[in-house]
């Protein structure tokens, strides 16, 4: 996973709430047992002119040539709900998107985010309204370090539990650092077994 | 200051803090599905890592799976066999128990967990799919995951988890007769909106509660994803005890009486402290239908579309207006009466046993309407036979129903089956997502009562009109 510290780049304005899954990465569009190749399949129900297509919407914010490069999207509140589907965050950062800057996250996708290496910045509707009025003209700066989120519009800090930022900043595998305390892990297990039989199968 | 239902399994999960916020979890079962599941199977492996804890992992066969009768891997969606056929590999590979087309014992993963007690009480669960919290009806703590998170609780059957915040909403009082746990659901989340358990974990409490039988708390629970709540759960009873006891993965012998002895503690304290706590009248409760495309947008289903100011609070005007349009329906259109060309019934919301029998209470004697594609779809293969085993199947088929083999079916549209382009549906499940259930299809979703009376009807209908 690629670490992240400090990104200035364009952001895409995408002010919606309730932005499922489904929206991000359809189903239709998820074809194989990969992570991969599912840039093509991002928000393919706005962004093409037929389900199944991939005749541009012209009206759609990410065919609009200003954000051809945006690696920052601004949207609405419980972005990612819906389907735990971890394609939407594959689908967003094979696209090139590496944070995401919105009032609030669902869960699940915010955990997928973190994992794969995307940024989940929480910030109020105004400052997010802010950012996106001035999104055309300049780009956005997301500092993880500082927990900072600038553009010509403002400055915001925002706020991210220490697993998450430290996730992020050092690009870490959790699986990795969770298997080097397996010692401890099979010593829970084992008192817990004695405890709890009808648990162990 | 005593302990939440929830702070009790937590602390016996507690392996180690990993910061102020994020702790160690034990996880004692992991489930998962050909659509997210045989990914995470295959990246650990590609990782090098094996599985710690085989026999407690399970796989089914439910997301892409084909549910016309005499159905092989072959599947409508394009490319669903490579779901199956990868899903299936890696599952033997890992010596999991794989539930596979075929085996009485397959079907929609949050259906057959609880029937064969791989769920229990005071258990932790995970498995790649949102709707993973509807098994905390069992009084497990159960809840969805992606699929990275699935590989890791793979690997070392823990996960690193934030803690959340704790909410108890209590429902006192009694349903009106006529109104389901379906109902009870979505007037939760209309109330409360999508976002309104977001950050917690949510305790269903209150004679209400209680008084739901274990099928209709699996509804209640299953969408507390919809309201963006890190999982809900339900305090363990003699109901649920009763429910386990003898199934295929529950307890036995001494260890049963140990094990019941040991739930019998899991509610919470009558000083346990919630960050949040909300009171809800059940009498206030009607049977509710969406009319939108979030499942906030539910009304009681004699009530109308609502203008713009009466969920300006709450809906902003973009996402009203779009709602609007692609339903196509217009503030004050009245729900009850707007035709409809499908309805579906099934989903891990509401393809339980007990769910077709109150929708073939309907259909009995009765004929879906010309205009209606109707179609059911057990929850899982052991449903499908115990229908059948009462007749129930005859009842649905006689109506004008499809009767199906087991799986998630067109709950979503991965490609394959759909109800038709801008189709307006009436369905048992639990998303109305913009083109969840097909290309630009309208979905309301309601309860299996509603469906069954809406698909004769050709119509919204409500269903106390019909029993």
């Amino acid at each position: 996973m690629d670490k992240f510290d400090r990104l200035t780049a364009v952001a895409a304005p995408l002010l919606r709430d309730n932005i499922d899954t489904d929206a991000i990465i359809p189903s239709r569009e998820m074809k194989s047992v990969s992570k991969r190749g599912l840039a093509d399949g991002l928000f393919a129900g706005w962004r093409y002119q037929a389900i199944g297509g991939r005749d541009p919407s012209a009206d759609f914010i990410l065919n609009d040539p200003a954000y051809a490069q945006a690696q920052i999207l601004l949207t609405g509140t419980n972005f990612g709900c819906g389907s735990s589907r971890e394609h939407a965050a594959w689908a967003l950062v094979e696209y090139g998107f590496r944070a995401i800057i919105a009032p609030s996250f669902n869960p699940i996708f915010r955990s997928n985010c973190v994992n794969n290496g995307i940024v989940p910045v929480e910030l109020d509707a105004a400052a997010i309204a802010a950012l996106a009025e001035q999104a055309g003209a300049a780009p956005v700066t997301v500092d993880l370090e500082q927990c900072l989120v600038s553009s010509p519009a403002g400055s915001w800090s925002f706020a991210m539990d220490g697993e998450a930022r430290q996730m992020l900043l050092n690009g870490m595998d959790a699986i990795e650092l969770t298997l080097s305390r397996k010692g401890a892990i099979e010593a829970f297990r084992t008192a817990d077994a004695a405890a709890r039989p009808w648990i162990y199968l | 200051m005593g302990s939440s239902i929830f702070e009790k399994i937590w602390r016996a999960h507690h392996i180690d803090a990993i910061d102020a916020d994020t702790d160690l979890i034990l996880v004692d079962r992991v489930l998962l599905h050909e659509r997210t599941g045989g990914v995470a199977l295959k990246s650990l492996a590609e990782a090098g890592r094996s599985v710690l804890a085989p026999r407690q992992t399970f796989v089914t066969m439910d997301h892409v799976v084909d549910t016309r009768p005499g159905r092989t891997d072959d599947t409508i969606m394009p490319t669903g066999k490579a779901f199956i056929t990868a899903t299936r590999e890696a599952a033997q590979a890992a010596g999991l128990t794989l539930f596979d087309l075929g085996d009485p014992a397959q079907g929609i993963v949050h259906v057959i967990s609880p029937e064969m007690a791989i769920v229990l009480p005071g258990a932790t669960l995970v498995c790649p799919d949102s709707h993973t919290c509807s098994q905390g009806a069992l009084g497990a703590l159960a809840w969805g995951i992606g699929s990275t998170a699935a590989e890791h609780a793979l690997a070392s059957s823990t996960l690193r988890v934030k803690r959340p915040k704790t909410m108890r909403i209590t429902i006192d009082g009694t349903l009106v007769p006529g109104v389901t746990a379906k109902d009870l659901a979505l007037h939760l989340i209309a109330r409360f909106g999508s976002s309104g358990g977001a950050g917690h974990i949510v305790e269903y409490a209150g004679e209400a509660v209680s008084a739901l039988d274990v099928e209709a708390r699996l509804t209640l629970c299953n969408m507390a994803t919809e309201f963006a709540a890190f999982t809900a759960i339900i305090a363990p009873d003699e109901k649920v005890f009763a429910y386990l006891k003898g199934r295929r993965f529950a307890p036995s012998g001494p260890d049963w009486d140990r094990a019941v002895a040991a739930w019998a503690n899991l509610r919470s304290d009558d000083d346990a402290v919630f960050d949040t706590e909300h009171q809800v009248d059940a009498a206030e409760v009607a049977p509710m239908v969406t009319w939108g495309i979030s499942p906030q947008q539910a009304v009681s289903l004699d009530g109308s579309v609502p203008s713009f100011d009466a969920v300006a609070a709450r809906d902003p005007r973009e996402l009203y207006d779009r709602a609007l349009a692609y339903m196509d329906v217009a503030a004050g259109t009245s729900l009850v009466g707007l035709p409809i060309g499908a309805a579906f019934i099934g989903s891990c919301t509401n393809s339980r046993l007990s769910d077709l029998r109150r929708a073939a209470a309907i259909l009995k004697g009765r004929k879906v309407a010309a205009s209606v594609k109707a179609i059911c779809v057990p929850g899982s293969t052991r449903v499908k036979a115990a229908a059948e085993a009462e007749g129930l199947d005859k009842i649905f088929t006689d109506a004008g129903f499809e009767w199906r083999e087991s799986g998630c079916s067109m709950c979503f549209f991965s490609g394959g089956e759909s109800f038709g382009y801008r189709q307006r549906v009436i369905s048992s499940t639990n998303r109305n997502f913009e083109s969840r259930q097909g290309p630009e299809t309208r979905s309301h979703l309601a309860s299996p009562e509603t469906v069954a009376a809406s698909a004769i009807a050709g119509m919204i209908a409500d269903p106390r009109t019909l029993a």
